[in-house]
């Protein structure tokens, strides 16, 4: 392996960028760009949201051109036109956003995604074998509006696999990955590296990034401010090179007493109408005022279904299986509990939490039409609306150049932290965050902790639903498991540790009693 | 030799809205090609189509008229086309509206008064209402088609007009004609320019421009529109109610239709005749996404799309063109419209994906 580094050092590089710069209107998301990438490197790009790394990701791939600049393919100038020109030279990009088609089944997007087109039946082969190869479980016949998030990125990445690129973008790739999962998936991209396939790794999980890569190039306001080698680094060293200053670590003042019960969910089971969805059996948990409350688990265990349970989007069978501080809201939908004191940030920031094509000022006002008194007898008041949006903006410090801009526009940190602050202004009694940092950046993460954080602080319950255990034992004072649609007890984090939630995250729970007690119940009605 | 798409980056935003000027232009030229293949003197021709109806009082009156039942249907239709509710059916909307609406005023011959024309407003809009209910129904219950339902309905409007027609409400002194009795004076829309036709439906047209343009962008229940069309589960994330906005689109949309309808029942034409509509309702379809379903842009297309039917009377009158060139002229309109779009969001490139490859090619060759 050295002296196939040491060979491919001499030659050209795979891909190198001379000079490039992008102005959009109101900012210069690309300065002078120059990076060069050698065959079979592991290279990290490292930046703040809005740093351009995806500016750069987007015109290496054909999706952007650049105003100004030279691109580079193994020492050959070329103009990248488009995706399928990108393709043809053998650049493949795993996305951040997903970009595949939910009624369409996994086989069918990943034939719409390749060049070369091939009979389903093979390609669904291939599919199986590509994913055993790398330890990426794949159904080729499940619809995609089936999947979990975790699943649709196998998709993206299987899909990017299949065209044996040569140079592979990986946006974010573990943000929704358990730890083994990850160390799989770097098993993989090792395995690629040295076939000689060059790797661009942009990431904000800086441990992940000093156990795989070679060399990093930190971006930060569109220009290249520094190159380092992460192994030679510490996590925070390089989250202080990205953000250019010194880090703030969220703090959580310990020992506060927990309040009155605000959220009860009280054996609550639903049936998915989906087919491939899970279903939710007699999960029961209490958030109090005051108290973080984690719910861990891999994508796919019932999560989704969950929370749609708590924020009304589905109704729960009974009324009283889902309690908002004391009142009975089963059979309530998402606005009468938003009136009732509830929040909610949903996983999927682009088309759930936000509308992509709206104004920030339009989804100021998707969530906060209720009580703000920002619509007055069916009219909006678009001047409070507005002056909502820049409230949001401005306390939480959302990069965008105002509430005009469309929600697509911002970096997805961005936009998450818009939704967060949009839903903490609103002082709900009761927050609930689904994946609230998924790639999301280091110093806004810290940010939206801490914002969480004080929200505890004042007495607002907050439930989170994550997959990152980092995040989860960073601020929960409790964690429970979520495994097959049944909930685990929870435990106090300081009286857990890491191991111990990844064995329950891998199904290593009893059942609990309360369940059990209920199936024995069953048994003495059945006769009857 | 293969022609392919390939999507373009960006999108420009000024090419959103240039397009249907560009379509415009393009149907014109085509039209001018047509209309020389014919044998007709193709300036001459669309100087008659285009400029003719224009050049006097009566003509620009009439293009009021004519944009009336347009404007007021596709303002309708906009709200349910921006909600992904597809209407097909303003047709049949237009025709119960004008038997609601047609029948009060048949029923009160005689009797009437101030009040009988404003009554028959009201159930024209009704009656056009109650006809959009029933897709409404079938969709939000069954989650039936609104397409298909809506435009079957048109069909049965029809007939059921032509049995009103044909029996019980024909005139019994008007020489076997399925015609009803004329309407007195007071269930007629009252005139706004005298000596012409150009009656008070148009101020209904202009107040639906307005209030349009007023429910999207400044009413709650507009946003709720806008954000069921744009992302269904961010609708649900906030609460909106999706059956209650088929239920509204769907009840505006004939309700405006009935008012349409009643219009020009109460107005040019003063009686229930079988045939009230030169198809109204369907070219009001091509009015909304030509005015790209916002109000002002309704109005511009109305009024275009009145003019194409002017001009093809006026065409007709003067070089003898056949009445068929107005279907043949909104047709291509639309046509060029759809194909400006796909123009904006795509780029054609003929051939194999040359460039590329044969860099890449190159460059292998040369590592």
């Amino acid at each position: 392996m050295a002296s196939q580094s040491t060979a491919s050092g001499n030659g050209p590089p795979r891909l190198e960028l001379r000079g490039i710069t992008k102005a959009f209107p109101g900012c210069l998301a690309n300065e002078s760009v120059d990076l060069a990438l050698r065959p079979g490197e592991i290279h990290a790009l490292l930046g703040e949201n809005g740093a351009g790394k995806s500016t750069l990701v987007k015109i290496v791939y054909g999706v952007l051109r650049a105003d100004a600049g030279e691109v580079l393919w193994e020492g050959q100038p070329v103009s990248i036109g488009s995706p399928a020109e990108a393709r043809r030279l053998g650049v493949g990009l795993v996305f951040q956003h997903f970009s595949l088609f939910e009624s369409l089944t996994v086989a069918e997007n990943v034939s719409l995604g390749i060049d070369h087109k091939e009979p389903l039946d093979l390609l669904s082969a291939r599919i199986g074998e590509v994913s055993a190869r790398y330890g990426l479980a794949l159904d080729p016949q499940r619809e995609v509006h089936t999947l979990s998030v975790g699943e649709r990125q196998r998709v993206e990445i299987v899909r990017c696999l299949l065209q044996n690129p040569r140079l592979l973008i990986m946006d974010e790739p573990t943000s929704v990955l358990t730890p083994q999962e990850a160390d799989k998936l770097f098993e993989t991209l090792r395995r690629l590296a040295s076939e000689g396939v060059t790797i661009l790794y942009i990431s904000h999980k800086l441990d992940e990034i000093r156990a795989l890569c070679d060399r990093a190039t930190v971006m930060r306001g569109g220009r290249v401010v520094g190159a380092c080698d992460p192994r030679q680094e510490t996590a925070r060293s390089l989250a202080e090179m990205m953000i250019g200053g010194v880090l703030a670590e969220p703090k959580r003042a310990a020992g506060g007493k927990p309040g009155e019960p605000l959220l009860v969910v009280d054996h609550l089971s639903t049936t998915s109408d989906d087919p491939f969805g899970t279903d939710i059996r007699h999960v029961s948990f209490t958030v109090h005022a005051g108290e973080i409350f984690g719910i861990a688990g891999v994508a796919g265990n019932g999560q989704a279904e969950l929370l749609a349970a708590m924020s009304g989007e589905r109704l729960s069978p009974t009324d009283a299986a889902v309690r908002i501080g004391g009142e009975p809201v089963g059979h309530w939908g998402p606005s009468r509990r938003r009136n009732a004191g509830l929040a909610f940030v949903p996983e999927e920031r682009m088309g759930h939490g936000s509308v992509p094509e709206m104004s920030l000022a339009d989804n100021a006002l998707l969530s906060g039409h209720g009580g703000q008194g920002l619509v007055k007898r069916g009219l909006i008041r678009l001047d409070l609306v507005r002056h909502a949006a820049e409230t949001i903006i401005d306390t939480f410090r959302v990069v965008a150049t105002g509430h005009h801009a469309e929600a697509r526009s911002l970096s997805g940190g961005n936009l998450q932290k818009f939704i967060i602050g949009r839903e903490i202004l609103q002082q709900p009694k009761l927050l609930i965050a689904a994946a609230p940092t998924w790639g999301v950046d280091a110093g806004a993460a810290a940010a939206i902790h801490q914002a969480l954080i004080d929200l505890a602080e004042q007495g607002v319950g907050v439930l989170i639903v994550s997959q990152d255990l980092d995040e989860l034992f960073a601020i929960c004072d409790r964690i429970a498991v979520l495994f097959h649609g049944r909930l685990s007890e929870p435990l106090a984090t300081h009286d857990t540790d890491v191991e111990r939630i990844g064995l329950l995250m891998g199904g290593l729970f009893d059942q609990p009693p309360d369940e059990a007690a209920d199936q024995s119940g069953r048994t003495h009605a059945d006769p009857a | 030799m293969p022609i392919r798409l390939e999507p373009r980056g960006e999108a420009s935003v000024a090419w959103v809205y240039l397009t249907p000027v560009l379509a415009v232009g393009l149907t014109v030229i085509a039209g001018g090609v047509l209309f020389a293949a014919l044998g007709f003197d193709p300036f001459r021709t669309l100087h008659a189509i285009f400029v003719e109806p224009l050049t006097s009082l009566y003509g620009l009156t009439e293009l009021g008229v004519k944009a009336t039942p347009l404007v007021l249907i596709a303002i309708g239709l906009s709200f349910g086309f921006r909600a992904n509710v597809w209407n097909i059916g303003a047709e049949g909307q237009l025709t119960l509206g004008a038997i609601f609406g047609g029948g009060l005023a048949l029923w009160f011959y005689g009797q009437e008064g101030p009040w009988l024309l404003p009554a028959m407003i009201l159930a024209g809009a009704v009656g056009g209402a109650l006809w959009a209910a029933i897709p409404a129904f079938l969709k939000t219950h069954f989650n039936a088609n609104e397409i298909l339902t809506s435009l079957m309905l048109t069909y049965v409007a029809t007939q059921l007009l032509a049995f009103l027609g044909y029996g019980p409400w024909r005139y019994p002194d008007g020489f076997n004609f399925p015609q009803s009795r004329m309407f007195c004076y007071d269930a007629t829309m009252p005139l706004l320019v005298p000596g012409t036709r150009l009656h008070l439906g148009f101020g209904f047209a202009l107040f639906a421009v307005a209030g349009g343009w007023l429910l999207i962008a400044r009413t709650l229940i507009g946003f709720q529109i806008k954000v069921i069309g744009l992302t269904s589960a961010a609708a649900a994330y906030a609460g909106f109610n999706r059956n209650r906005i088929i239920w509204f689109t769907l009840l505006t949309g004939g309700g405006l239709a009935g008012i349409a309808g009643l219009s020009e029942v109460a107005g040019p034409i003063g009686q229930l005749v079988p045939s009230i509509s030169p198809g109204y309702g369907f070219t009001a379809i091509i009015v909304a996404f030509l005015g790209r379903l916002h109000p002002l842009g309704i109005l511009a297309a109305g009024t275009l799309m009145a003019l194409s039917y002017l001009g093809a009377e006026s065409a007709q009158i003067i070089i003898g063109l056949p009445l068929a060139a107005t279907g043949v002229f909104q047709g291509m309109l639309l046509f060029f419209l759809l194909a400006c779009d796909v123009l904006i969001r795509f780029r054609l490139r003929l051939g194999r994906p040359v460039p590329a490859a044969a860099v890449a090619k190159s460059a292998e060759a040369g590592a």
